[in-house]
Formats: C-alpha cells, structure tokens, sequence
C-alpha cells in the first residue's frame, strides 16, 4: 500500500517565498492570502506560515496573518504549522490558532532545558510539535547523529515531559545536494535512511522535512527543482516520510518525468556510484538547462468554473468566497448591462442570495458568509467609480450608514459583530454603539450621523420590550428610515404583531440572521426596488397580524348631515350639571406626591414597557409575568424615593366656564351671561354607519345647546425634575432607572388627572358630589363625567390642546408649554377638557370622510390640506386621490 | 471527604453510571423577580452601573437565593450542580464595571455556596455523593473572530488578557472547593484553548489537579461552532486538555443536537457529555419543550450508548432535570471507545494521520 504523505503547503514561507516575502514586506496581506488559498485550493493539507525575514517583525506579521486566516474559512479549515527559528514568534502563533498546529519548530540546540520548557508549552497551547535533528554541537548531518539526536529528544520528550508520541514529527533536516562539494553528495541518502531508522525504533513519530532546500543549487530553473523534489520525495516517502514542506501543487508525478531527467535526478539524490566521467552531479548540471523552459504539471486547483457565464462565475466566487477575478467577472457583467447599479442588483444580490440560502439551509457558516460578503465589497468598490461617473441624475447607489445597537438591558453582542463585518464587508459604514444601548441614544447617535439604517439586536427575552420601545421611540420622533429587528430572541411573528405597528413613518424588517442582512440592507436601501421591498414586508406582516387580530372589516361611513341627525341626545329628564364652585382658573403648585401614588394605574405603566396585560393579573401572565413583577418591584421602591425625596413637582391647573354646543363645536363664553364667547372648542363626529339605534357621537352632544350648561379643563404636569433626574441616572450609567423615572412620571401625571378630576366631581365642580369611588372603579372609570384629551380617540385633533392651553394659562399656572406639534412639556403631562353631563362617556371618533373633513376645516379657518394633514390619521380617504378626481 | 476522595467518587460513579447535571440557572434567577436593589445589596449599592441581570452577582449579594437553587436541583436528581459563575470572569464582567477582587470574591463565594449545599446533600445520602463543578463561561470578545472589517485581523483581547481572565476565575473557583471545572458554551475554542491552558499552567505550578470538563456549543444545524469548527475538529483541538469529559451544551435542543453528540461519542476517548437547551425558543423567546420531552430526547441517547454525563441547559427546570434523573437511571454508561494512536490536528475541520 501506497503510504499516506502529507503535503504542507510552503508558499506561505517568506524564507521559501520570494513572491510571499514581497506581499508581505510591502503589507500586501490580500495578496498574502491568495497565496495561502491557492496552496489550500491545491491540496495542501497543511499549510506552513513563516515569517522570519529581516525586514519584518515576526511577531506582528506571524500574528496578523494568522488573525487574517482565521477570518478565510477555505484556509482555515486545514491545519496550520507555525514555522519560525524564534520561539517567541512561535508562541505568538500558538496564541492565535484554535485549531490544533504543529509547531516548526524546536529542538535540544540550546540545550535540554529550553527543549523542555518549549515542549511542555506546546502541550499547554495543544500543538503536535516538528523536532529538529539539532543539539548543542549543531545540526545533524550524517544519518547516525540524526538518529542519535532524534532518539535522544523522543526519550525526553515521550518519558520525560510526557508528550504524546504521536504528536511528535522529526525533522532530520534536508540538505542541499549536488553542490559541487564532495561531502554534500550524500545528504539525500543520510536523511532516507534516518528517516527508515526513525519510523523503525521511535512508535508513533513521523518524520518531515523542508523538501526545496534539497534542489537550492538549481535555484532559477523550477522544472529542474521539482523533477528533484519528485524524485526525492519518491524515495523518502518509501523510506516512511510522512509529511513535506512542498509546494503540493507544482510537483509532476514521478512516473511522468523525462526518463533521461529522472535517471540523472535519481543518481544524485541516491548518490549512485557515477554512470560517466563527469559526477552525477556535473551531468545534472549540463543537462538542466535543456528542461528550463518546460512547464511544470498542471495545477489541482479546478477551475472548470471559470468557463460558467459571467452570473455564475460571479456566483461561485461569492460562494467560495474567491476574490482573484471578481474584478474582471465585475467589469465583464458591467458592461452587459445599462447601468453598474444592475450589477448590483442583479448578478451580485442574485449569489449573495444563494450565499443566504445556502446559510440558512445550514450548508454555508458564518465565516464563510463573512467571506462571500468580502467578495461582494470588492465587486462593489470595482463599480464604484462607474456609479460616480453616471451623473444623469438619476439617484446614485451609495454605500449605505447603517448604525447599530445591542438594546438596553442586553449584554450579548457576538450576532451583532457579525452582522456588522458583513454589512461592511458590502461596502456599509457601520456604527457600533455597543451593548445596552438605551433607547435615546440610539435615537440620538441615528440622527447625529444621519444614519440610513438603524439596526437593533437583543439575545436575551427582555430585549423583545426594548426593541419595540425603540421602535415606538422612532415613531415618537419622527424618524421614518429602516429598522431592522435581528438576534437570537426575535422573530417575525414578535416583529410583525409587536415592533412594526409601533412605528409607522418607517419600515421594520425582520432579519433572519446575518447572511440575509446584506440581501436586507440593500434592498432598502436600493433606490429602485426600496418601495418595493418594504411594501412586500409590511403586506407579510400585516398577513401574520391578521393570525392574531382577526375580523377587521371595513364599514361604511355615513354622510356627515345623517350623523348629525344620528347624534346622542341626552335623557331630557336628567338635569344638566350644577354650577361649578367657581369659574376661571385655580392653580394647583405641588400637589402631594404621596397622594398621587395611590391613584396610579398600573395597566399603562406596563404597556410603557411593552408588557401588555392588566394588572394586577399581569404579574401573573405565562409570557410577560416575571418581567412584570421585577418591573413592578423596581417600580414600587423608585416611587418610594421619588415621593420621599419630593424628585418631581406636581403642578397643575383646572378652569371651568359656562359653555353651550353649537353644532358640533362647543362655546366657552366669557361669563354666565353667555353673550359673549371666550374660545371654542371643535369636535369631531363619528361617521361610521351605525346599527341597533345607536348614535354618531360628538363631545360637544355632552354639553346642552341652550340652558345653564358648563365645560371645566385641566392640565397637570408631574415632570417638574423628571429630565434632571432622568439624565443624574444615565450620567451615572443608570439607564434603567432613568427610563425608570420617565415612565413614573408619566404614570404620576396621568395619576394626578385622576386625582384632580376626583377633586372637580366631588369637590371643584361638584356633579357628583356623594361619590365614593375605589380607586379600581376610578380606573375602570366607574364615575360620572369624562375628561377626553384633544389627540385621543374622542377629538384626534392635536391642535385643539392650543385652545385649551391659552384658557388655562397653562404656562403661567402649570409651567407647561406646548411644541409645535403640540406634544406637551415637561413630557410627563396630561390636559384635557371636563363633561359632567351623566350621560357622557368616552368613545372614538374613527375614520372621518372628506365631507366632515371639510366642514371641519371651515370651522378651524384652515384650508382643506391643512385640515388633512393633522387628521391624516382618521382620514376615511387617500386625500391624493380625492383631489386628483376633483381635478379630472 | 476529602477533594481528593471526592474526585476519586466522581470517577467511580461515572464508571458506575450515567451522571446528571443540574438545569438552567437564567431561567430561575428570573423567576425569583428580583430588583436592581437585591442584586446590588448592600455590598454594591452605591455602584454606578445597573446590577440588575448580573446572575453572577447574586453570588455575594443574594446567596439565599442560590443555595436554594443548588438545593432545588439536587433534590431532583442531580449528582453534579454547576456553580452560578457562569460570566464571572474580569473581561465578562467589564459590562458591570466589576472590580477585581468583587470577581474574585464572586466566584469564591460562589465556589462555597454549592460546596455547602453538596456537601450538605452527600451526607443526608451517602451513597449519592454530589459534585460540584465550577463554571468557566465564554466571554463576550472573542478571539478567533475579527471586530472590525476595516481589519480582519483586529480582535478586542488579546490571549494573554483572556488567559489572566481565566486564570484568575479558576484560582477562585479552586480554593472555592470545586470538584472539578467545566468550561462550557465554548463558542470560540482559541478562548477555550486559553482557558485550558491557565488550568494547566495552575497545576504545573503546584495547585492540586481537578478533572477538566469542556462543553463546546454548536450553533446551528451546520453542525459548527460559532468560530467554525466541527465537532471532531473542536475535539481534536481540546484533546490536549486530556478533560475528564467532553460535550456539548446550549443553542439547540435535543433533537438538533443528536448528530453532533453522536460525532462526539464515536471520537472522543472520554467521558462525553451533553446538556441542551429545553428545544428552540418559540417565536416569543421562550422554552415549551416540557421535561418528560427533554427526557425522552436524552433518555434515547443515554439507551443508544451516546453519553455518559447529561443535563439541562437554557429553559430546563429542576423539574426536567428530575425527569432526566429518572429516565437514564439505571441505563448503563456510554463505553469510552480506544482509538488508534494518531496524529490529530485540526483547524476549522479535523486531520488525522493514523499510523
């Protein structure tokens, strides 16, 4: 039987390498690669790295280029040898490889002791370890110290230091033959014979050699030297070599080498007694030059894929991850299209697809994908500069920002990483923000960067809340770029029912895993296929809401005069409500904290953080209970601080003044002689297409058109020391806690609505004076009186808060203001107007038609689009469409 | 006991029978609804970054709560309870801003808190000796993987930080009183391999040998880990280690890691052992695999001669770990095979030389 030989690629050996050596000095680590994957491509099972060369540090290079094979996974599946004189060249090789190495290599040349000490080390790392025939009087060149030397160190090594015998390989050092000197003639023949002797009396240990230093004489004539190696080889195999540092490609086949050659190669390794009157090495050298030119064998590497057309050859090198013709493979599919963006679109996405498909069916891993999204980048930077000449004006494909986060609360980021190398590897800038990024500064980092993309990702269960407040949080700020959702713990499903819904001005795009981030990325940020892509996700996410909330018909409004006709008309026999206590304001400046804490309801507190059920019974609930009790247990002990060390400031305003509907707006007059009017309140009506006699409601059918009726408001903060707070925590790193306290805030401003509103029934304006209300009933609104807010269901309209404001003075009164989209500050506030009618209860107005629409508008002075764009919302109809059928 | 009769018991039961490790530790820290309070105690409450979700750190500042759950799961059965030190490495706990000595301290106390607990359960049942194997958990750098394109090369630690990062766990864990290391859900085998190497060193330099346990994790149905490697590949990377066992745990469920435990069996001429997660998490992220379910995924390998150590890893209960208990006792050890004498090597797939 033909024995096993192993070839260890040399090509990667700066001493053996002048091409190698020139990569690499000249820090062409790209090319340096090449060079190792075509050794590993030509069957290579071993590839030997070396870097002891003047010219570099070989501790930087050995590691930078061991760190860059870990990152290639078609060279780093094979194992590698760490080849230096130098031990700490070495040692800095062992710390960089997970596989197990050899190491190349050691020996008794210092002595015992360091042979020792090095040994046991590379135990310690877990590296087979190549033993030079070398001791403290020099380097063996007969075969009887070979043996002698490599005898001594397996003893110490195997009884020794207890190194495995089969983890040790000899080196009985390959010298150079036919050198002209006399004494060189049998170098050949003492290393086979060594090697006989060594595989005969040492179990388990294999013999290995640097095989080209055989030929070095013939050095400037390849055919020469690899009819040298062959041959030698052929011998030496017999002989029991396992291993060699060869170029394993370049060899030709023993059998096929000129006879005439051979037999002159052969008499000079095997150093035959000479055949002529010149010695077997002078005929070798008058013969070479004749085989000078001649080409060595073919190489292994096959590559039958370069005949593919140029889509498939593109998509074999992203496969393999081959870079060597992407360049050319690029350009040739450029110039087949009309313009270098298709061939992005096109041949590239097409293999980066298969990349994805091939990951996803488990038969690609992610260093390969890594890899295949390297080949794309320089695909991509060949097609650059053709996209930067094609000013036509049309868009231009850039490279996208793409920002990402681990959210708040997670610490794992390895999916994160990776995510990231691909997107850059494609051409994406990418901003890492790290782990537990809260909310805010994603948001803030996105805006500061005008990032194109924001990316979250979260292993851990909480983070599914998180990465839906991030998404809330966009919608809150008005971003509309892309969002994609990835990590361990995410899933379409959580993304469609969960993340998308809360952010509607943008996308949200669950992303599988890494391998699809590109397809993903590109395809949102592609300027031709975007609009595309993200309505075929929101369709597919819509689809899989509708698994969860089923039965969403559309119905029919009715036309605004018959739900005018339709409207509510309070029980004739109920008396309005009493005159309030006082009319105009009354300014409340610190109500007690303490007081408001017991009016908390607790069902939105949770909802804030994304955890949807009622409490109490939320604390209970399968999926979300643990996370609910150790919010809620953060919750109670903060509140107890906030309280105590008074954090916050309740301030607050309530007005009441004699009011009468008119139509559907609501009149406030100036006093009870109700001539003249003061502000008017405009409400909107439900035009849905009501059954079984119920009426199409509007707020102003709970205030009387004739006779002594009222309206009181409110507006009351609880974020006087919130921001301060909220920030005193995250400087200090506490972003749980300053979210905390936001979230507190809120849920005190909302308690203090409740509290003050008690204050108004009984007390302020006194409709319902003998109520005795618990504060469960007061939650499920089990009063009389409602106190609808302008931008929630009962009025959508935000801009009516303006109105209300400028009643209550609310800036003087409360320190409250309003921005310009009418969204409160301090944030933690809530306002809204009383109806102590008994009959009046809360509803939602729904979608409206254009006839309300206008309507509406002439009441508010706006025009038509003005009055479309703040209810853009409830719109019935696509305002677009309805004018371009006016205008046809 | 002494440690050393102790380890001497440990290998007698494993000849003598299929040992069980304890569940998942995350899942039942959660349940107890802790604040950032308790994490904190006293010991760390003026500390300026969030405490809360440092399992570890509960260790020192809630040790109730983790003698419970080293009780809770001997109760069900287990003979080997992990101790709950599973990120308390310096460069783990960097993300908490922890100093060194409280990660010393951590993983001491955490050492003697399952010390006690086993030591308590050996002697109300002597003829079940319990162990207790400190946790080594992989860190959140990696080695073996770039953090920056720009440079492939680029990695955010260096082997000699990782090493001194293990190092100083394994000195704590050891005068802690554990029986033995397990250094689990390898996703990087070069950190690994740090690891090892920081035991080993430890033990040239005089502290007493422990049986070494490694448990690498294979992410995907690709059978690799996350730095690439196959199973036999990881084995052959490890194998220097000569660990008391070698296994698999965390990312898949029983089902998907079948293949890879077997790969495992049939090449590794030690003691194998596999602790999965309670199936995949449903699309919400949670664990529905139930124990009898867990158990019968693991009572076939345990029949079909694959293992010799199971447990649980994320989403299992002491209650799977009892169902585990019961299904493999009495089935008979996984047999450790002789292999030819051979070179091994490995980079992200394995070579062998056999003679």
């Amino acid at each position: 039987m033909r024995p096993t030989f192993i070839n260890v690629g040399e090509r990667t050996n700066v001493t053996g390498s002048a091409k190698f050596r020139k990569l690499v000095v000249e820090g062409d680590y790209a090319g340096a690669l090449a060079v190792a994957r075509q050794q590993v491509e030509a069957g290579a099972s071993v590839i030997d790295i070396n870097m002891d060369e003047g010219l570099l540090d070989g501790v930087v290079a050995m590691r930078t280029f061991l760190n860059l094979i870990a990152a290639e996974p078609d060279i780093a599946r094979v194992p590698v040898m760490i080849d230096s004189s130098k031990w700490e060249v070495i040692e800095a090789g062992l710390k960089c490889v997970q596989g197990k190495p050899i190491v190349n290599s050691i020996s008794m040349k210092a002595g015992e002791a360091e042979f020792r000490e090095q040994a046991v080390k590379c135990l310690r790392y877990g590296a087979a370890v190549v033993v030079m025939a070398f001791d403290e009087i020099g380097q063996a060149d007969t075969a009887a110290r070979k043996i002698e030397i490599c005898t001594r160190a397996y003893r110490i090594l195997v009884d020794e230091v207890g190194f495995p015998p089969e983890d040790i390989i000899f080196d009985p050092n390959i010298f150079a033959v036919a050198t002209g000197i006399e004494e060189h003639d049998n170098y050949a023949v003492d290393f086979i014979e060594a090697t006989r002797a060594i595989k005969a009396t040492l179990p388990f240990a294999r013999v290995s050699g640097g095989v080209s230093n055989v030929s070095f004489s013939f050095r400037g004539n390849e055919p020469v030297r690899r009819a040298i190696h062959s041959v030698f080889l052929y011998h030496a195999i017999q002989a029991g070599m396992d291993m060699g540092i060869v170029n394993a490609g370049d060899l030709p086949v023993y059998d096929d080498i000129d006879p005439k050659l051979r037999e002159a190669v052969e008499d000079v390794i095997l150093n035959r007694p000479q055949r002529t009157n010149v010695s077997n090495t002078e005929r070798l050298v008058d013969m070479a030059p004749d085989y000078k030119g001649e080409k060595g064998a073919a190489r292994v590497v096959d590559l039958k894929w370069r005949d593919a057309p140029v889509g498939k050859r593109i998509e074999h090198a992203l496969v393999n991850g081959i870079t060597d013709w992407i360049e050319a493979d690029t350009e040739e599919a450029r110039l087949s299209v009309e313009r270098p963006l298709h061939v992005i679109e096109g041949p590239l996405m097409d293999g980066m697809n298969v990349v994805g498909d091939l990951f996803g069916s488990g038969k690609m891993f992610l260093p390969q994908v890594v890899k295949s999204a390297r080949v794309m980048k320089q695909a991509v930077a060949w097609l650059e500069p053709f996209m930067e000449a094609e000013k036509t004006g049309k868009p231009r494909k850039q490279a996208g920002r793409i920002l990402m986060a681990t959210v708040k609360g997670d610490v794992h980021d390895i999916g994160k990483n990776i995510v990231g190398v691909v997107l850059q590897c494609n051409n994406y800038e990418v901003i890492d923000l790290g782990v537990m990024v809260p909310a805010d500064r994603i948001l803030d980092e996105a805006e500061k960067h005008k990032v194109d993309i924001v990316g979250l990702s979260g292993l851990i269960t909480p983070s599914l809340d998180e990465m839906t407040f991030v998404a809330r949080e966009m919608e809150r700020r008005g971003f509309n770029i892309p969002l994609l959702i990835g990590g361990a713990t995410t899933s379409r499903t959580h993304t469609a029912v969960k993340i998308e819904p809360g952010y509607h001005s943008g996308s949200t795009t669950y992303v599988i895993d890494a391998s699809r981030a590109v397809g993903v990325v590109s395809g949102l940020l592609s300027p031709t296929d975007r609009a595309k892509n993200e309505a075929a996700t929101r369709d597919e996410y819509i689809r899989i809401r509708e698994q969860f909330a089923r039965g969403q018909e559309v119905k029919a409004r009715a036309a605004l005069p018959a739900a005018r006709a339709n409207r509510f008309r309070p029980d004739a026999a109920t008396p309005l409500p009493p005159r309030p206590s006082f009319l105009g304001v009354r300014a409340f400046d610190a109500w007690d904290l303490g007081d408001l804490a017991s009016y908390i309801d607790w069902t939105p507190f949770f909802a804030s953080w994304e955890l949807i059920g009622r409490y109490p019974l939320i604390l209970e609930d399968e999926i979300v209970g643990e996370a609910a009790k150790d919010l809620f247990a953060d919750a109670q002990a903060m509140l107890k601080r906030i309280v105590e060390e008074k954090w916050f400031t309740a301030r607050g305003v309530v007005g009441f003044w004699a009011a009468n509907a008119r139509g559907d707006d609501i009149v406030v007059w100036t006093d009870e002689m109700r001539t003249v009017e003061l502000a008017r309140f405009h409400g909107l009506r439900q035009q849905i297409a009501k059954t079984n006699g119920k009426p199409n409601l509007c707020l102003s059918d709970f205030v009387a058109e004739d006779g002594d009726d009222w309206l009181g408001a409110f507006a009351v903060t609880a974020g006087h020391g919130e921001l301060e707070i909220a920030k005193r925590f995250k400087d200090a790193g506490d972003d749980y806690s300053s979210i905390m306290a936001t979230a507190l805030a809120d849920r005190l401003a909302e308690a203090f609505a409740e509290a003050l509103h008690r204050k108004v029934r009984t007390e302020l304006w006194g409709h319902a004076p003998d109520e005795a209300t618990t504060v469960e009933e007061l939650i499920a609104e089990a009063y009389e009186g409602i106190r609808p807010a302008p931008g929630y269901p009962a009025q959508p309209d935000h801009t009516e808060k303006a109105t209300l404001f400028n009643l209550l003075q609310a800036e003087t009164n409360a320190g409250m203001q309003l921005t310009e989209s009418f969204a409160m500050t301090p944030p933690a506030s809530v306002s809204g107007l009383y109806f102590g009618h008994p009959g009046s209860h809360y509803f939602g107005v729904g979608k409206i038609d254009r006839d309300q629409v206008e309507d509406y508008a002439r009441r508010k002075g706006w025009d038509v689009a003005t009055a479309e764009r703040w209810l853009a919302p409830i719109l019935n109809y696509d305002p677009a469409a309805a004018r371009r059928s006016d205008a046809a | 006991m002494s440690r050393a009769d102790r380890i001497a018991a440990l290998h007698q039961a494993a000849k003598e029978r299929i040992l069980v490790l304890d569940g998942s530790w995350g899942v039942m820290i959660q349940r107890r609804e802790l604040s950032e309070a308790e994490f904190r105690g006293a010991r760390f409450a003026d500390h300026p970054v969030q405490m809360k979700g440092n399992n570890d750190i509960l260790c020192l500042t809630r040790p109730d709560v983790i003698s419970d759950l080293h009780d809770q799961y001997f109760a069900a059965g287990a003979d080997i309870t992990e101790t709950n030190t599973f990120s308390a490495t310096t460069i783990a706990q960097e993300d908490y801003s922890l100093a060194p000595q409280d990660v010393f301290d951590l993983n001491l106390a955490g050492a003697q808190l399952a010390r006690a607990e086993a030591d308590r359960w050996t002697a109300k049942e002597p003829h079940k000796p319990r162990f207790v194997a400190g946790a080594i958990g992989p860190l959140n750098k990696m080695l073996s993987m770039s953090s920056d394109v720009n440079d492939p090369g680029a990695r955010l630690v260096t082997f000699d930080q990782v090493y001194e990062a293990y190092r100083q766990q394994v000195l704590a864990l050891h005068e802690g009183g554990v029986d033995l290391y397990l250094i689990e859900t390898i996703t990087d085998t070069l950190n690994c391999k740090a690891a090892i190497k920081a035991i080993l060193d430890l033990q040239d330099e005089g502290l007493e040998a422990l049986p070494i346990w490694i448990s690498g994790t294979i992410v995907d149905r690709s059978g690799r880990t996350l730095s690439g490697q196959t199973a036999e590949a990881f084995w052959h990377s490890v194998r220097h280690a000569k660990p008391f066992a070698v296994g698999f745990n965390c990312a898949l469920g029983g089902e998907l890691m079948r293949p890879f435990i077997a790969e495992l069996a049939r090449v590794a001429d030690t003691l194998v052992a596999a602790y999965p997660n309670a199936g995949l998490p449903n699309a919400m992220g949670q664990y529905d695999e139930q124990p009898h379910e867990t158990a019968h995924f693991i009572e076939e390998w345990a029949k079909s001669g694959l293992v010799n150590i199971v447990g649980g890893c994320c989403g299992t209960t002491p209650e799977h770990i009892r169902h585990v208990a019961e299904e493999v006792a009495g089935v008979t050890p996984r047999a450790i095979p002789e292999r030819p004498t051979a070179m091994r090597l490995s980079g992200l797939e394995p070579f062998e030389l056999v003679a």
